[in-house]
């Protein structure tokens, strides 16, 4: 420790930490639990990796298996699922992500329309309330929704003389179904920003507009929304890092098992976890795990690439 | 001043407050057909499907759902990872955030890093698994909800952004008057951090709250269950029953209809009723945490 004292001309590799040690034990002492937190369930459970490799037996271990290389991922880009989940996760995402957005945008500039008070809260309160439940209580709702013979929409269908739908049974109507989901569970909550960011405009650009005349769409067309794109490009960014990673509880909340549903909504996570949990193959599981990953890592260097060169201040990296 | 007003403009706004009410109905309807299924006679429902205004009523599901040993031992559980894994987690990640907001710890940005970094890749969900049944052994344990989940990068980012708004200028002149670390977090930096507190600790509440992948991964004891996994398994058994309706009825693990509402009522209803209360904190915390200046 007090050689990095002594060497002030040339700092060496590490020296911060010392420094940190030495003049901030308080705030060292304050990162200690969640530092080792962030070792013991991130970072060695990273050299499960390696199971990736293995033929592996829980009995042996990490360290007492067989290493076979690719084997693992051979066989699965081999498989005709290895196409239908990587396809069925970024369809899903592309639909969840650019829908979300849009429809989040919307609620937000209509909010910031309306003066009344009391209307406001009131809506804000409704809109944001489905981001609160979870997956499996969404898959309960929708239950009540969807199905033959009970189901509200069926009944419905029945009250106008109209031909029943078999929900759960017709897997084309699902990326559409999911999508819906995904915007009455999160659209109203992924407003809040974007309202943030109306909120922050200031409001004597939109009165020198009005003297010159312009309508209210031509002031949201021209003020609000250019001004609404570094925040939907920063958050547009950080979604399209997460596309390869599809939401497990929505999918096995809604579809489950039910394999009938699985060509257009069986995901790389779903498949992950069917290996694992019903197949028990840990080493094509982790594979799967490590394939997804691998991608995400590519995507996210991609996007923050790309923010990096058109706006150097929102770049994560 | 002269103000014009448009006819088309009058138009657009009253366009804005139809489709947000409408929007806003959505988001409800789902919530008020369920709590009406929920106190519907079980024939009528069966025979009329769900109806927001049900001919027949009855309070009979409840009494069903009440007498269910799984639903008091759910309770208990969630209650309790909830309440004690919110404190342990607002702990411990306002103790990272408040370190990696001061700008004199020089390895904040290699810290930041480090956090950052398990948001883009991890082990995997085989890892995980290993690490918490064969090293940890914490397989029917109540500890397994809690300490994986302790610190989630994504809320422990968004404090720190809170924090950091929080000007220098009052630590420095606090130290000046001969406070130490200490007195400055407890005195200063806690009470104006109040908003963002409640937010990230709203989230881990609810996280909490909703959790019922580790009870499916790592729950063999059925009294240690929570109650979202609670209503997992009851969709699971609809979902089988959908995949083979038809040829089965109603299969003997499927709890009746209205009862399964009664569950579901009874699941969400502490965070229908506590939201209202929370939601100013939270739209305020958010805003500041999530937003660069």
């Amino acid at each position: 420790m007090a050689k990095a004292s002594g060497l002030k001309a040339k700092p060496k590799k590490g020296s911060d930490l010392l420094y940190d040690l030495k003049h901030n034990k308080f705030l060292m002492l304050m990162l200690l639990p969640g530092i080792l937190f962030f070792v013991v369930f991130s970072y060695l459970p990273m050299i499960g990796i390696l199971i990736a490799f293995q033929d592996f037996s829980a009995a042996k271990g990490i360290l007492g298996s067989k290493f076979i290389g690719f084997e693992n991922f051979r066989f699965f880009l081999g498989s005709p699922d290895s196409f239908r989940v990587t396809f069925n996760t970024l369809f899903l995402n592309v639909l969840f992500i650019l829908s979300s957005m849009i429809v989040s945008i919307l609620i937000a500039l209509m909010l910031s329309e309306v003066n009344n008070k009391w209307f406001k809260k009131g809506t804000q309160s409704l809109v944001i309330l489905p981001h609160f439940i979870s997956w499996a209580v969404i898959g309960l709702l929708a239950e009540a929704f969807l199905s033959s013979d009970t189901g509200y929409i069926n009944r419905m269908l029945q009250v106008f003389g109209m031909e029943q739908i078999s929900f759960y049974k017709d897997a084309a109507l699902w990326p559409g179904i999911l999508t819906f989901l995904n915007i009455w569970q999160g659209a109203g909550f992924g407003s809040i920003v974007y309202l943030a960011a109306i909120t922050g405009i200031d409001q004597e650009i939109y009165e020198a507009a009005r003297i010159d005349g312009s309508t209210k769409i031509q002031s949201i067309w021209y003020i609000t929304l250019p001004l609404l794109k570094s925040t939907a490009v920063l958050l547009l960014i950080m979604s399209v890092g997460k596309i390869f990673n599809g939401n497990f509880g929505m999918i096995y909340a809604l579809v489950g098992g039910n394999t009938l549903l699985y060509p257009t909504t069986d995901i790389i996570d779903t498949y992950v976890y069917r290996q694992l949990m019903e197949l028990g193959d840990l080493g094509m599981s982790s594979a799967v795990g490590l394939y997804q990953s691998v991608l995400s890592f590519i995507m996210v260097n991609i996007a923050n690439w790309i923010t990096r060169r058109l706006s150097p201040e929102s770049a994560i990296y | 001043m002269k103000r014009k007003i448009y006819f088309g403009d009058r138009l657009f706004t009253i366009i804005c407050h139809v489709l947000l009410a409408l929007f806003a109905l959505i988001c409800l309807f789902p919530f008020l057909l369920v709590i009406s299924a929920s106190f519907t006679d079980e024939y009528t429902l069966l025979w009329e499907g769900y109806k927001l205004f049900p001919s027949k009523l009855s309070t009979s599901a409840y009494q069903l759902v009440m007498q269910t040993s799984q639903l008091g031992s759910g309770y208990l559980v969630t209650i309790f990872i909830t309440v004690a894994g919110t404190a342990a987690s607002l702990l411990v990640t306002s103790m990272m955030s408040y370190a990696l907001s001061v700008k004199k710890l020089k390895i904040r940005n290699k810290v930041a890093f480090f956090v950052y970094f398990t948001m883009l890749f991890s082990g995997g969900m085989v890892a995980n698994y290993l690490m918490v049944v064969k090293y940890l052994h914490l397989k029917d344990n109540l500890l397994v909800y809690i300490l994986p989940a302790l610190v989630s990068p994504w809320n422990m980012m968004l404090l720190r952004n809170f924090f950091a708004t929080i000007p220098e200028s009052l630590a420095e002149s606090a130290k000046i008057d001969g406070a130490n670390d200490m007195t400055i977090l407890m005195k200063i930096v806690l009470p104006i951090a109040k908003p963002g507190l409640v937010t990230i600790g709203l989230f881990y509440a609810l996280s909490y709250w909703n959790e019922w992948f580790k009870a499916m991964m790592y729950m063999d004891k059925e009294n240690l269950i929570t109650l979202q996994y609670l209503i997992m398994k009851i969709l699971r058994n609809i979902n089988f029953a959908n995949t083979v309706a038809g040829s089965v009825g109603v299969s003997v693990n499927v709890p009746t209809y209205t009862s399964r509402m009664a569950t579901l009522v009874v699941t969400i209803g502490p965070i229908v009723f506590l939201y209202p209360f929370l939601q100013k904190y939270f739209v305020k915390g958010l805003t500041v945490g999530g937003v660069k200046g």
